[in-house]
């Protein structure tokens, strides 16, 4: 950790503490909404937000899980939509492997050397988020890199923890949280991470049906399935429906496919639109 | 409900999406379709969350005042609120209606 004391800037700081202003709201939130009675029906134990928060740590699929188990649903539609939304990880952990290890070759060498190694690798795998990996790309001098990644990682683990722990105070003490409008902040949450990936055609098209598909179906499947179902909507962006009209419509020019490879291109997360506080 | 069992299995999987990177470094790349399938996916399952938590209470109708909430977040969220605001927005703006009477 010496060494994020030592590259870390006072404007590295200062963006840290933003986000983990931002994302501490929300975890006030996701910890009140989490234990209270929503619509009479009770509210979950204490210690399963605090424990999504410690083993988890991803807000989206905590939220996710949470909203699927509180809607009635099953606890494997809840870690499925979790595991989903997590997908989006696997992609993150290639961009920053270069800097969750430790740095250099500092310290013991040796068998004890190794072992710490990958003790420091295996933590900062757990703080891989959207806002840590955000922080990372903004930079390409490798240190920069390094302690962008930590300061926001770490920062935000101990930001996120204690938050939820207050929220979980919170929403024990206060009986209807329904008043105070927080039951809004899931889908607001929601709505706000979803909004910039949104950048291409067919994603919308996907995002819309999906939507459509898991409203429709919610008064007769129960809770849960619909979320699943609305995974229908990625059907919308199989290329192969096009390619096959396609040949029906008009001849299709010599080589492979129309060339035009037209709106998919967008579809990549652009790590530099995630918002302050955005994917967790 | 929400057993310690399947807590446990979220966190695995979502370690593992975490660990492959580091792992798998200069060994292995992601093609970007599947990439871009993952991306959809995720993009899909927060939309049709954000329609059905938004609109939705058990199997009925929420009532007015959680869509409005959710809908003026979401068009702060579109002009590019900073985050807080639209999450305070979302429940200021519930809260307030609902003060006013509208359910």
């Amino acid at each position: 950790m010496r060494f994020l004391w030592r590259t870390a800037s006072p404007a590295l700081w200062r963006d840290v503490g933003l986000v983990c202003v931002a994302d501490g709201i929300v975890g006030v939130s996701f910890g009140a909404t989490s234990v209270a009675s929503v619509n009479s029906a009770s509210g979950l134990p204490w210690w399963v937000p605090v424990t999504l928060s410690l083993l988890v740590f991803a807000g989206g699929a905590q939220i996710a899980a949470v909203g699927v188990v509180l809607a009635g649903g099953s606890p494997v539609a809840a870690v499925l939509a979790g595991a989903v939304l997590n997908t989006r990880l696997f992609p993150y952990g290639f961009a920053v492997a270069d800097v969750v290890g430790p740095a250099g070759r500092t310290g013991a060498s040796g068998a004890r050397g190794v072992v710490r190694r990958w003790l420091v690798r295996l933590l900062g795998t757990q703080v891989i988020t959207d806002e840590s990996v955000a922080f990372a790309l903004r930079h390409s001098d490798p240190a920069r890199r390094r302690s962008a990644f930590w300061a926001c990682g770490v920062g935000l683990f101990v930001i996120w923890n204690l938050s939820v722990l207050l929220g979980v105070a919170l929403g024990s003490a206060v009986r209807n949280t329904d008043a105070f409008g927080l039951d809004a902040t899931f889908p607001a949450v929601m709505l706000a991470l979803a909004l910039p990936t949104l950048t291409s055609k067919s994603t919308r098209v996907a995002a819309g049906t999906g939507a459509v598909i898991a409203v429709a179906l919610t008064p007769v499947l129960p809770a849960g399935l619909p979320l699943l179902a609305a995974l229908g909507g990625l059907g919308t962006r199989w290329t192969g429906w096009r390619r096959l009209t396609g040949r029906w419509s008009r001849p299709v020019p010599s080589g492979h496919g129309d060339g035009s490879g037209d709106d998919d291109g967008g579809a990549a997360l652009d790590k530099d639109e995630v918002p302050a506080g955005g994917r967790r | 409900m929400m057993p310690m069992a399947a807590i446990v299995a979220l966190a695995v999987v979502t370690y593992g999406f975490r660990l492959a990177g580091p792992l798998l470094r200069g060994r292995v790349t992601v093609p970007a379709a599947a990439e871009r399938l993952f991306a959809d996916a995720a993009t899909v399952l927060l939309i049709a969350l954000a329609a059905t938590s938004a609109l939705t209470a058990g199997h009925g109708f929420a009532g007015w005042a959680r869509p409005a909430g959710v809908l003026v977040a979401g068009v702060l969220a579109a002009r590019r609120a900073p985050f807080p605001v639209v999450v305070i927005a979302a429940a200021g703006v519930t809260a307030l209606l609902r003060l006013a009477g509208v359910s």
